[in-house]
């Protein structure tokens, strides 16, 4: 009796175990030793220390320098996030009222960007950008503008270029909570006296805000947390969190510098997304399963 | 002068029609159910009474009004929708209130008139609920209310029992024929069930492949059906081969007295709850005998075919299955109609 309760007991472990022990392989142990890393010393001449110190979190904390990227990163994440959701709702309401041929090819042409390899995209955006690229040249032969625009090295370019990938996943969230609608409630909308502007905003609107808040929770977790677009349209001059716990790494070599950096990244994004998941979820259990 | 007038009401979708030449004339207050099979054009007439599909031909009159081109916010009807289609982020009152709001009516009265609402259907004290947490049936009142409170000219109600429990479906077909009785609304009621058609409504317009059948009172459209397709889908019916020849109908043996002096081969209609058992008649064994509560099902195998007999479950013998009966009916429960 007792052997066939513990054998039921251990199935589950068994049947997650091979999972389970690749996750904790692959992600929770380099975590842990990057945490661990963090409180490490270093020096130029003796390298990596293997002491506890709080040097590199008192560093972080105390000089504007990492204040400011850190800063920088979190504005360029909050206004991707805004212009994401700006643009992806509206593009999900249309495309899910357009008809069969047309949605399909739609939707192809909105999901284009994350087909489409980081840093061949990103290099894309980069020849637009120029002082000689095609928008400046284009915006300047117009007469729009006096002198071409830097967008290159500036956070409007990595904006611009951060929200192009990120829109799909605002597109893909609304999308799905406007297919749960149904079409029969903007129907009961009309017939009760509402203006089709009425039925968009009191009606449709707050049905699909779980849809639009997750959306924006992913494209700010991803933008706050994206790398290979900062790297090149940011270059060495405009860091963000990520670019500094690389250039820690690789370039000055004081990794436990650099862990730290990635560490905090990492509780603040994660911090930043539970929080705001829970307040979904506590706003709208009431209404939506 | 009917109310609310259709008038050779047309849809056609490519080049078949939903909806042929439809006309009907609902008085003040009437209550009319459109009943018929889906895919009958019940469904797509509602949509062009409430404004959500433009007829291809035809008129829909409102007392004075011409509604046909009139956008569905701007004809003043209630509807019902089938799946209650109640707004999800807002509470019961708040749902109640929203054409209210539309209309432009001031808070106070909104409240009082809300409260009301709710105590008309039965659901004081819900007004803070969100609909999510309701039962279908309290859904459903929240549905009602929320059409009826801003005092619509015409109720729709598409299929709106069709969700419920059988039991539950019942309770509401009595609540809302005194709901309906009390605010004396003129209601237009699309269901397929022909037992919530006869239980609510003051006439009938059967309907079958966007046709008219009939168009008639309840115990009219049950007792005098205008086609096959009516009787059979109003209910059982058995239809059984008879010869007539001077006024006497010869059905699988026996004889059966009959008005009138048609002769020739005719088929005659006779609902189960008409045949009683006798000594003396149409001759038969019992197939098979299911008790079904307040009544007996019987089928016996005759002469002229299978006939199916619904007793009353009153206490007198029901045959048991396998022994010869007799069954006979009134002459004027049964419906002659020529062969063809």
């Amino acid at each position: 009796m007792s052997t066939i309760a513990t054998a039921r007991d251990r199935a589950p472990w068994l049947l997650t175990g091979p999972a389970l022990l690749l996750f904790v392989g692959i992600v929770l142990i380099p975590i842990a030793m990057t945490v661990l890393l963090s409180f490490h010393d270093w020096g130029q001449y003796k390298g990596i220390d293997p002491i506890i110190t709080l040097k590199n979190w008192r560093d972080i904390a105390t000089d504007s320098y990492f204040f400011e990227i850190f800063l920088r990163t979190f504005r360029i994440a909050l206004m991707v996030t805004v212009i994401a959701v700006a643009i992806g709702t509206p593009e999900a309401y249309i495309l899910n009222r357009m008809r069969a041929p047309w949605r399909g090819i739609f939707l192809v042409i909105v999901l284009g960007p994350l087909l489409i390899s980081v840093v061949a995209r990103t290099l894309g955006w980069a020849l637009l950008f120029g002082s000689t690229g095609v928008i400046n040249v284009a915006l300047v032969r117009l007469g729009l503008l006096a002198a071409p625009v830097q967008f290159m090295f500036s956070e409007t370019g990595m904006v611009i270029a951060l929200t192009h990938v990120l829109v799909p996943f605002v597109v893909i969230s609304v999308w799905a909570s406007l297919q749960r609608l149904d079409p029969q409630v903007e129907s009961a909308a009309l017939s009760l006296g509402a203006s089709a502007f009425t039925v968009l905003r009191r009606i449709v609107l707050p049905q699909v805000m779980p849809g639009i808040l997750s959306g924006a929770i992913v494209v700010f977790a991803l933008a706050a947390s994206a790398f290979a677009t900062p790297a090149i349209i940011g270059g060495r001059r405009l860091k963000v969190a990520s670019t500094l716990a690389y250039d820690e790494f690789l370039n000055t070599l004081n990794w436990p510098l650099g862990a730290a950096v990635a560490v905090l990244l990492l509780i603040a994004v994660a911090a930043i997304i539970v929080g705001s998941n829970r307040l979904v979820e506590r706003r709208y259990a009431e209404v939506f399963e | 002068m009917p109310f609310l007038a259709l008038q050779g009401l047309t849809k056609r979708f490519g080049d078949a029609a939903a909806v042929d030449d439809l006309s009907l004339a609902v008085e003040k207050g009437e209550f009319v159910s459109l009943l018929g099979p889906s895919g009958c054009g019940k469904t797509t007439t509602l949509q062009m009474i409430a404004g959500f599909v433009e007829p291809s031909a035809g008129a829909i009159r409102l007392g004075e009004r011409d509604l046909t081109k009139v956008k569905p916010a701007l004809r003043g009807l209630g509807i019902v929708f089938q799946s209650y289609a109640l707004f999800p982020h807002m509470t019961a009152a708040e749902n109640i209130a929203f054409g209210l709001e539309m209309r432009g009516v001031g808070k106070p009265e909104q409240f009082r008139r809300v409260a009301d609402a709710l105590t008309l259907v039965g659901l004081t004290g819900f007004a803070e609920r969100y609909p999510r947490r309701m039962s279908g049936g309290q859904q459903q009142r929240v549905a009602l209310a929320r059409a009826l409170v801003i005092k619509p000219d015409v109720l729709l109600l598409d299929e709106p029992l069709s969700n419920l429990d059988a039991k539950l479906r019942e309770e509401m077909q009595v609540e809302l024929r005194q709901i309906q009785r009390t605010v004396g609304t003129t209601t237009i009621l699309v269901t397929h069930d022909q037992g919530e058609a006869m239980a609510l409504s003051d006439r009938i317009v059967v309907m079958n492949c966007g046709r008219v059948e009939q168009i008639a009172r309840p115990t009219e459209i049950y007792h005098q059906p205008a086609s096959p397709f009516v009787a059979n889908f109003l209910g059982r019916i058995n239809v059984l081969p008879a010869h007539l020849a001077s006024g006497v109908a010869m059905i699988g043996g026996a004889r059966f007295p009959v008005p009138g002096s048609a002769d020739g081969t005719f088929s005659a209609s006779i609902r189960p709850e008409r045949v009683g058992f006798a000594e003396a008649g149409l001759a038969g064994t019992v197939k098979a005998r299911v008790f079904q509560g307040h009544h007996w099902l019987v089928q016996v195998a005759t002469d002229a075919g299978l006939v199916t007999v619904i007793a009353p479950n009153d206490g007198r013998p029901v045959p048991q299955e396998g022994t010869i009966t007799h069954l006979t009916w009134r002459s004027e429960d049964v419906a002659l109609e020529r062969a063809s």
